[in-house]
């Protein structure tokens, strides 16, 4: 997503760079890339929990994003990831509030 | 004659040269491409008004160059410079005019560098020839600290700085210049200041001065922290390797909630898994893909971010690093345990759900982050 404007498919996220030379990405095999949603999947799913929404693969080639009760949405990477999840939750994903990193330091993300 | 293919790097780096107002930026671009070395430097002057004035002073008027004048290159001729630059390209593979190997563009004295940046990367024509190889800073050594406290523009132009050039030392107050020095140390502390009086400015250098030179500040071990109008700079250091998938969500994170106001992040990181050092930039909600190094730059092996904040608590970033930092390892550690098995990785195509029962307490502190100067 376009950091200016929000046009989506305007921009390759960093964490999901295109495999080319002296760039560092998890991207550069198939294997690579699936091991990398998955393990990003799992990690970020300990953080949505606080706002009551997970992550989902989906058909590998984007992500599925769904609240707890039902809303969902599909997202592409994560610097498109976080303004939907606001959209959809209707709070500020905010990784300095206290409220957040108390839980999951008390590990109940 | 055609463009020789073989004299055009596959990306074309793009220096922008910006500075405040009257800060000596036209002066040090015409210093510059009088350096032989850079005779195939192409140019892109964005100047304020209806008469540009610029182009003029530098003295070089020809095919590489080409004037923006109808506004600020960061508001209204954004769009302006990407056909520019595509109109320069498309000259070039057309062979119209002789193949440049470097692009910089001067920026208006009020420009916020942001926008420029962004519309390198974001461009889909253009991100695929050009990168960006700097952003190079001019500091007017006798109004600087003024500007500095008045103009918001200022800060940011210091901040987003990969080289800092001083000018105007040579009429300054010596006292004067020492105190602005030593401020934009704290403000942007792994830009290497220059000074533009002294005679051996290496301009090849410092047009590539974004090209990973910039970590020779970063090796330092400690990097103060002051707040300068609501700017502070701090590092954070770890010593154990990063999880890099749990950094990319935390950095998202925190730059789409925070990004206007992280003017910079810069770091060289030690990966979990990887022997070489990756290297990250990023400007406010821009980050440029991330650069695989060849080599450590010294045997100092941790990984080390710099952040560059306006009006944020660096404690409350260093918490929050800490945390997310902390999940990625109790992540791998976790599967590792369930598994057994020696296999370095979950399985491919596994999917979780975020059940509270997952998520295991922390074992102690599996990071050790060092506060790099005091807050």
């Amino acid at each position: 997503m376009c950091s200016l404007c929000g046009i989506l498919g305007a921009n390759e996220h960093w964490a999901d760079a295109a495999a080319r030379e002296g760039v560092y990405t998890r991207n550069a095999d198939p294997i690579g890339r699936r091991r990398e949603r998955a393990h990003r999947v799992r990690l970020v799913n300990h953080v949505l929990a606080f706002y009551g929404m997970q992550l989902s693969d989906w058909q590998g080639a984007s992500f599925l994003l769904s609240t707890f009760t039902g809303k969902s949405e599909i997202v592409e990477d994560l610097g498109h990831l976080w303004p939907v999840a606001e959209k959809l939750c209707g709070r500020c994903c905010d990784p300095l509030a206290h409220e957040l990193l108390e839980r999951m330091d008390a590990g109940h993300g | 004659m055609p463009a020789m293919v073989e004299d055009v790097p596959a990306f074309t780096p793009v220096t922008l040269l910006t500075g405040f107002l009257g800060s000596g930026k036209t002066t040090l671009l015409r210093r510059l491409l009088a350096d032989p070395a850079l005779g195939d430097t192409a140019v892109i002057i964005n100047e304020l008004g209806e008469v540009g004035i610029d182009h003029l002073l530098v003295e070089r008027l020809d095919d590489h160059m080409v004037l923006l004048k109808s506004g600020c290159v960061c508001c209204t001729v954004r769009g302006e410079l990407a056909t520019a630059m595509r109109d320069l390209h498309s000259r070039r593979e057309r062979g119209a005019v002789p193949p440049f190997r470097r692009l910089v563009i001067e920026s208006t004295g009020l420009a916020d560098p942001f926008p420029v940046l962004s519309t390198l990367k974001a461009d889909p024509v253009l991100r695929h020839h050009f990168r960006g190889a700097g952003v190079v800073t001019t500091v007017d050594a006798v109004n600087g600290i003024l500007q500095l406290e008045r103009h918001i523009e200022s800060v940011r132009q210091v901040a987003i700085a990969d080289a800092i050039v001083l000018t105007k030392t040579d009429i300054a107050e010596t006292a004067v210049t020492a105190r602005l020095v030593a401020q934009l140390g704290t403000m942007n502390p792994s830009a290497p200041l220059l000074s533009a009086a002294e005679a051996c400015l290496d301009a090849a250098v410092l047009l590539q001065s974004g090209s990973g030179g910039g970590f020779r500040a970063i090796e330092e071990p400690t990097v103060g922290t002051a707040a300068h109008g609501g700017v502070r700079a701090f590092a954070i250091i770890v010593d154990e390797p990063l999880d890099w998938t749990a950094f990319g969500i935390w950095l998202t994170m925190l730059l789409n909630r925070h990004g206007e106001r992280i003017l910079r992040v810069k770091g060289i990181l030690a990966l979990a898994g990887e022997e070489r050092p990756v290297a990250v930039h990023g400007v406010q909600h821009l980050v440029h893909a991330p650069t695989h190094l060849s080599h450590w730059p010294s045997d100092d092996h941790r990984s080390r971010l710099v952040f560059i904040v306006e009006g944020i608590e660096p404690e409350l970033i260093r918490r929050s690093f800490s945390v997310f930092n902390r999940l990625g390892a109790e992540m791998v550690n976790s599967y590792l345990d369930k598994n057994q098995c020696g296999v370095s990785a979950p399985p491919v195509g596994e999917r979780t759900l975020p059940m509270k029962a997952e998520f295991q307490r922390p074992r102690g502190r599996a990071k050790t982050i060092h506060q790099g100067g005091r807050s």
